[in-house]
């Protein structure tokens, strides 16, 4: 396999990483298996729970649906470049203090995907937060938490 | 303005820790990325294995074509029934924590396929990409492909009684009185059967396995599990190691809700392969292969309920047949509750299995009572119904001041403090009575209302405790966290029994290493590890005091240990702070550099003896169906709860919250479709099989009522993890009723039940 390899480069967090893997890898798997960022999480592969969403160039999407050769040139973020240092993003308190999850699965997808939310200017309501989120599965159902957890950390961008 | 919710007084009770609603000690590392679960440790050189899946239900392997899976780039090995590894071959050894009566499946065993889905081979390469590639191209024939048995509805007939098969299922009685009799001559009745669909747990975190095959051949297993101590001693059995060579870790888990609870098969497979090749090898299960294993068993139950005029009940008959496997008689507790719930003079209660081709079903969430509690509570809400009663009303007409089974008073019970807290809470004297009787805007409201119970248990655990010189307390036992907050309350109760801060306490867990905890399950943990931890705790105590006074000028001697307090980290007096010294420098001065304490704690069977120990709640629910198109919201709950001390409200009320999505998941959601022909779980995907998303959950509001209990356990505590969800379903179901007129009788209720 090692002949379609193909060479590329994805800034992630900040930092330009270069890669030679096969065309089939998903960004998903080259984040856990070969960057080492295993904070992105694999629930289905099927893009169908959103635990695995990141953002590539500030969107969110889900990394398991996207090719990683595809992100040639791209910036990626992931749970890991969140914190400025010690100093969390503040989504990633809000969670802490609401409580908005239980074991933690589906946590880094729904707080990449709620940076997402208030980026596209969609976490304005209650009601807004809850059907744009409904991409991010929660098994525990920590659902209402997570609600406000954004509401919270929504001001404080 | 969002604020933090706000928690009762009562609540706060065993030190300045325990009750406060505090954040999750691991809470840092789940927002962070840095928590590590199953599938997320690395070594260089790790294997990934693909399983490959049975595509029938019932045959013989016929052969296996491997070879252009083999030829593949980077594929190492493609193990079979033909090829494996020796493994043990008594049924007795791979029994489990959890087995039920029966014969354990044992992957790769031989030629037969027991059910669809089955693990057929397992593919071992140097990516992940290489093995799920080589998988695809594995070749299997078939012989005498059959038909599988997939029809319970037609096999009522058939069940046959479990016996006393699995370690918490308690064989319903014999029967009570004259039930038919009693039925025949009562002046109201209800008659009638329920459905309970067959669901998967589906935790976010597909089940893995890391097996680390270490220089000196021993294993280091970072495993999904419940019981990282039953899964060491069930690897060792299946693979003919000694205990001291497999190492099970379980630091975090992405939820579990009893599909951790027994080894699956993907374990074996990559703990087989990881000796065989003398490599590390990771195996994680796809979500198509999630539906292979266990699952909330399908069960079909009738209820017939008699009553007087002032709705006390005279006759209360409750029968179940469950499915369960061919090759396991799969068993949980599902009528036993009513007749304990509602004592009555005249009731018979059964329970039996019926064997198909499936695999065998796995306690899940609160198994059995969910499932029972729908059927009873459902048809409480029918008899009310029929005798024009308030639902409630007919609940305390037939409130059981004594468990209605053995007679036993209750070590504690606050069911009637739920009802009124919960209804106060809803507003449910406002309901109105008659079916279809509001409406908003397209849309019928209804109102309804169930109750919950479940046991409160204690299992021998143990704990360990160790002071260290610079004053931090290391506490740890071989437990897990499914999410459930064991590593916060467990912290919580070494810091307040030790009168220290949280920060200088580390509750480690989740490694065989560590003393032995049970399964984490049937919301038993905090009763149990907690207790142990307590214990731990109190022995370091007493420890400590007995080093103070033997310090040359001792202010504690000719002292006793009740006339001294443990705080701020410090060993004191009251009303001399001068005499207080720190743990630290009492170790020190004492030339010890580690204090320590390890202990096993029981459950004090002799104060529990005569007594019944359960947890309670109420459940109130309004939904909103709209006529023409029969979709329907849960549009506010109300769950009060009975659960003793109260360790974490904060994480209590979110295990609650949680709880309830899985009710309204059962009610209106989750069914794991078998297709009936092929025997085969074909919405095998989050896409197909249907849970909660956020735009589904609107106002969930949790009360916690208080109760005390001296005899439970030493912390009076009773444990959350399944009471959230007992109830829900059935008082979604009875406001369904309430909005529309109809009566649904089975799990979930669809929009096509209603139009």
């Amino acid at each position: 396999m090692d002949d379609a390899s193909s060479s590329f480069e994805i800034t992630i967090n900040g930092t330009k990483r270069h890669f030679n893997v096969e065309p089939w890898v998903t960004l998903l798997d080259l984040l856990r298996e070969r960057a080492g960022l295993t904070g992105t999480k694999k629930g289905c592969d099927h893009g169908q729970c959103g635990a695995c969403t990141v953002l590539v160039d500030g969107q969110r999407v889900n990394s398991c649906l996207m090719l990683a050769v595809m992100q040639d040139g791209k910036e990626v973020t992931t749970i890991e470049g969140l914190a400025a240092g010690n100093e969390l993003h503040p989504l990633q308190r809000g969670f802490i203090q609401h409580d908005a999850f239980q074991c933690g699965y589906c946590t880094p997808g729904q707080i990449c995907s709620a940076l997402g939310l208030i980026r596209e200017g969609k976490a304005d309501s209650v009601d807004s937060i809850r059907e744009f989120m409904s991409g991010n599965l929660c098994r525990c159902g920590a659902y209402s938490n997570i609600v406000a957890a954004i509401e919270q950390a929504r001001g404080q961008l | 303005m969002i604020s933090l919710p706000h928690f009762p007084e009562h609540l706060q009770k065993l030190g300045p820790h325990t009750g406060k609603p505090l954040d999750r000690v691991d809470g840092l590392a789940k927002v962070t990325g840095k928590a590590l679960y199953a599938a997320e440790h690395h070594r260089p050189g790790l294997l990934y294995g693909v399983v490959v899946s049975s595509s029938v239900a019932r045959a013989r392997i016929r052969s296996f074509d491997t070879a252009d899976a083999l030829a593949e780039a980077g594929v190492v090995q493609v193990f079979t029934h033909q090829n494996r590894p020796k493994l043990a071959s008594r049924s007795k050894k791979w029994r489990d924590q959890d087995t039920p009566k029966g014969s354990p499946f044992r992957p790769l065993e031989d030629d037969r396929v027991l059910f669809s889905g089955q693990p057929l081979a397992l593919v071992v390469a140097t990516s992940f990409e290489a093995a799920r590639h080589a998988a695809a191209l594995v070749r299997i024939e078939f012989d005498e492909i059959e038909q599988p048995e997939t029809r319970l509805l037609e096999r009522l007939g058939q069940g046959k009684a479990p016996g006393r098969a699995k370690g918490g299922f308690t064989p319903p009685p014999g029967p009570h009185g004259h039930p038919q009799q009693a039925l025949k001559s009562a002046f109201a009745r209800v008659n009638a059967d329920y459905l309970v669909s067959a669901e998967h747990h589906n935790p976010m975190e597909p089940h893995a396995a890391t097996v680390f095959y270490e220089e000196d051949g021993s294993l280091t297993v970072y495993s999904k599990t419940q019981g990282p101590v039953g899964e060491q001693a069930f690897l060792s059995a299946v693979l003919g190691l000694k205990k001291d060579r497999v190492r099970v870790l379980a630091p975090f888990v992405g939820g579990a809700f009893g599909s951790g609870l027994r080894p699956q098969y993907h374990l074996v497979l990559a703990a087989m392969a990881a000796l065989e090749l003398k490599r590390s090898v990771r195996v994680v299960l796809s979500r198509q292969q999630m539906f292979t294993f266990g699952h909330r068993p399908y069960t079909w139950q009738h209820v017939a309920l008699g009553a007087e005029r002032d709705g006390k009940l005279v006759s209360l008959v409750h029968e179940a047949v469950a499915e369960t496997s061919k090759f396991e008689s799969y068993v949980e507790n599902v009528v036993t509750w009513s007749a304990r719930l509602y004592p009555c003079p005249n009731y018979s209660l059964n329970h039996r299995v019926v064997p198909l081709d499936v695999y065998t079903p796995l306690d899940m969430r609160a198994p059995g009572a969910v499932t029972g509690l729908f059927a009873i509570e459902s048809a409480m809400d029918e008899l009310a119904h029929e005798l024009g009663m308030d639902p409630l009303q007919l609940r305390l007409v037939n409130y059981g001041e004594k468990d209605g089974l053995t007679g036993h008073p209750y070590s504690s019970k606050e069911l009637r403090a739920c009802y009124q807290q919960a209804a106060g809470r809803f507003g449910w004297e406002q309901r109105w009575s008659e079916p279809r009787g509001r409406r908003e805007g397209s849309k019928l409201v209804g109102w309804g209302m169930a109750t919950g119970v479940w046991d409160a248990m204690q299992v021998p655990a143990s704990a360990r405790a160790r002071l260290h010189l610079d004053g931090r307390l290391e506490v740890a036992s071989a437990t897990t966290d499914i999410g459930t907050g064991t590593y916060t309350v467990m912290t919580q109760i070494a810091a307040d029994v030790m009168g220290l801060s949280l920060e200088s306490v580390e509750f480690k867990l989740g490694d065989t290493s560590l003393p032995e905890a049970p399964l984490q399950g049937g919301s038993f943990t905090v009763a149990s590890v907690g207790s142990a931890i307590k214990a731990a705790c109190d022995g370091l105590r007493d420890q400590l005091f007995k080093l103070a006074q033997k310090m040359p000028n001792s202010p504690f001697y000719a002292r006793s240990q009740a006339e001294v307090e443990f705080r701020d980290g410090r060993l004191g007096l009251p009303g001399h702070p001068e005499a207080a010294l720190s743990y630290a420098q009492i170790l020190r001065q004492q030339g010890v550099s580690v204090l320590e304490e390890e202990v096993k704690v029981l459950p004090n069977l002799l104060k529990q003896r005569g007594y019944s120990l359960a947890t309670h709640s109420a459940v109130f629910a309004e939904v909103q169906v709209d006529e023409e198109l029969g979709t329907i919201e849960v549009t506010r709950m109300v769950t009060a709860v009975a659960a003793g001390r109260i360790l974490n409200p904060k994480t209590s009320r979110n295990q609650l919250l949680g709880g309830m999505v899985w009710g309204i998941s059962s009610a209106l959601h989750e069914k794991s479709e078998l297709d009936l022909e092929l025997g085969r779980f074909i919405n095998h995907n989050l896409a197909e099989y249907h849970i909660p998303v956020q735009a589904d959950i609107r106002h969930l509001e949790v009360v916690f009522v208080e109760e005390q209990d001296e005899i439970v356990n030493p912390l009076g505590i009773k444990g959350l993890g399944e009471i959230g969800v007992i109830g829900v379903a059935a008082a979604i179901a009875n406001a369904v009723f309430h909005a529309t007129g109809r009566r649904v009788r089975h799990l979930p209720i669809r929009l096509d039940d209603l139009l």
